[in-house]
């Protein structure tokens, strides 16, 4: 059986007034059913847009794919018309945004919103759509839904409607979920139970997950593997455990530094030296060697993908072939 | 022993609710002016037509020489002032809401398919309405009627070719605003086409500016249309209209200024309406100010 979700060696740029950014630059993962992938990294290191590219709906006209490939349960997605593109988002990948202020139409009840999706995708009238999206709303945990579909966004809490817009998410139900931050903007207690909803819905429905995030908490406790991105590649990905317990890559050994820590004293955080790379301006050499407290001469040429065990791979010199 | 004053609470007083009252004054206006005008063949006590040189400039009943006969006074040909006003009230109504709806409809469209697509598309419809907004609506009107003649469905069609692109900017603007909220990615993402996303999500969500923006604007077209009339470019004699009626009495003011008063005065109300109505509706159309 094919994996749900194999995407490789994807490549979307931006062209800009200052250069071409490879906002994506050749990454490739692959996820089976009912599998999560924690997508991490700096803001701008492209994980929003490789979720858009899976999708294809990066911005145009300045970003376009240029080239990799996406399949979808073994089915060319790239290859798609516009027409049957439509058919596949929400459909077959649905995605959750990060801003859930603004992520509900605010002229429409919460009934007439969920209404869209159920009539679209299951050509659902009349009765059955409220009927169905009561239960959509109950399986998002939302106490007394048939009451909930009459009242409009502004009156639910931010909670509440990424809650909703989970609902309208999982309405396909999708063969993937990609989650775009979805806890960011929300109280800390909330994010754990936003978190469990999501893994509990996954079992229930098996779909492949994407997480992106740059809480190396959140990864920990919803991911099966992590994928570090850096500069638009993924430098490293593996097994949450290996990756939490072994990094091989400086920079996710210097991520995870940077996390606080209770009851571990230190005298100040580690912060990462220096900027993100100018990505308009970014050479063939590993983009992390100005920052990289391990970096030598061999980081000015590309830096080689090694397997370090099964399933854990990064790219940097210092697990390269020895020179 | 010291003591301290303390100010004595005040009960906590009632928090005012605000409530969306219905603005009675201006509803009520609008509806006698819309009711004057669809029953003006029953309401008119004399034939708005009818002239007799002999009755000219008869003054208000309240005057000296005034008579019940003709309540408002005559005009320079003699006829009855009244029913010329309410046979004006359909001539300026209708202008005002034929006009607004026609351009509304077509500038919202621009705006709309200007904001979702952007680029290319957005940056020529845009020069087009700055163009068309460059372009004076009186002079429009004043070649239209030198070259085609003045007639009624010259009036609104050069009033509407001006206006629609002051909705086309708005909506437009409104639109680019709703373009950067996540909903419209949502909504993408969940498999919706252009087509969908304008009429189910940008449309609804500009309707409130719309409905105000169609409201007051009314009023504009309506003291337009007066000011083409006033000038000879609007609706042709003998049909009355309120601008004309006053254009008619300008080199009479100083001895009967009933015959350009009471046409002012329908139009300042009519407008006034009109504007307090767009400014109750803005408040009450946004869903958010709704509940309260």
């Amino acid at each position: 059986m094919p994996a749900v979700i194999d995407v490789r060696e994807l490549r979307t740029h931006i062209v800009t007034r200052w250069g071409t950014i490879k906002a994506v630059d050749g990454v490739s993962f692959a996820l089976d059913e009912g599998e999560t992938l924690g997508l991490v990294g700096e803001s701008g290191s492209g994980k929003s847009m490789t979720c858009l590219s899976v999708v294809r709906l990066v911005p145009r006209p300045a970003a376009r794919i240029v080239g990799g490939e996406v399949r979808l349960d073994g089915d060319d997605v790239r290859a798609k018309t516009d027409a049957e593109m439509q058919q596949i988002r929400g459909r077959k990948i649905a995605m959750i945004l990060q801003d859930p202020m603004s992520s509900l139409n605010p002229v429409f009840s919460i009934g007439m919103q969920m209404r869209e999706p159920l009539a679209m995708y299951h050509g659902l009238r009349g009765g059955a759509v409220a009927t169905r999206a009561a239960e959509l709303l109950a399986a998002v945990r939302i106490p007394s839904p048939a009451a909930r579909l009459r009242a409009f966004p502004h009156q639910l809490s931010g909670g509440m409607r990424q809650r909703v817009v989970g609902a309208m998410a999982i309405a396909g139900p999708p063969r993937l979920l990609m989650a775009d931050e979805p806890t960011t903007s929300l109280d800390l207690t909330i994010q754990a139970q936003y978190l469990g909803l999501l893994k509990e819905l996954q079992q229930r429905h098996r779909f492949a997950m994407i997480f992106v995030t740059h809480n190396l908490g959140i990864v920990a406790r919803t991911c099966d593997r992590v994928a570090v991105m850096y500069a638009g590649r993924i430098v490293e990905i593996g097994p949450v455990r290996r990756i939490f317990t072994q990094p091989a890559h400086p920079y996710t050994r210097a991520l995870l530094e940077s996390i606080p820590r209770f009851g571990v004293r230190r005298e100040r955080l580690t912060a990462i030296a220096g900027q993100p790379p100018d990505l308009a301006s970014l050479g063939a050499g590993c983009a992390f060697a100005a920052r990289c407290p391990a970096a030598f001469d061999r980081c000015a040429e590309a830096p080689p993908e090694v397997t370090i065990t099964a399933g854990h791979t990064t790219r940097c010199w210092l697990h390269g072939p020895a020179c | 022993m010291s003591s301290i004053a303390v100010p004595e609470l005040e009960a906590p007083s009632a928090v005012p609710v605000r409530r969306h009252r219905l603005p009675v004054v201006s509803l009520t206006i609008v509806a006698i002016f819309l009711l004057v005008a669809l029953l003006a063949p029953l309401l008119a006590p004399a034939d708005p037509y009818d002239q007799s040189l002999r009755l000219r400039f008869r003054p208000p009943v309240w005057e000296e020489r005034g008579s019940w006969a003709y309540p408002l006074g005559t005009d320079r040909l003699g006829r009855d002032l009244l029913s010329r006003m309410i046979y004006g009230a359909r001539v300026s109504l209708a202008a005002g809401v034929v006009t607004v709806l026609i351009s509304s409809a077509f500038g919202a469209a621009v705006g709309l398919v200007a904001g979702y697509y952007g680029g290319r598309t957005d940056a020529a419809l845009m020069r087009v309405t700055d163009a068309t907004l460059s372009f004076p609506v009186i002079l429009l009107a004043l070649i239209l009627a030198v070259t085609v003649g003045p007639s009624f469905a010259n009036v609104v069609i050069a009033i509407a070719v001006i206006l629609w692109a002051r909705y086309a900017r708005v909506i437009r603007g409104q639109v680019l605003t709703l373009m950067t909220l996540d909903f419209i990615a949502q909504a993408r993402i969940a498999g919706a086409g252009a087509w969908r996303i304008i009429t189910r999500h940008l449309l609804p969500n500009t309707l409130n500016t719309l409905v105000v923006l169609i409201t007051l604007q009314v009023g504009y077209v309506i003291i337009v249309e007066a000011s083409l009339s006033f000038l000879g470019a609007g609706i042709p004699p003998p049909t009355p209209a309120w601008g004309s009626m006053i254009a008619e009495g300008r080199d009479f003011v100083t001895s009967a200024w009933w015959v350009s008063f009471f046409p002012g005065l329908a139009i300042l109300l009519v407008v006034l309406a009109f504007n307090l109505l767009g400014d109750w509706l803005r408040d009450t159309l946004d869903p958010r100010l709704r509940q309260l």
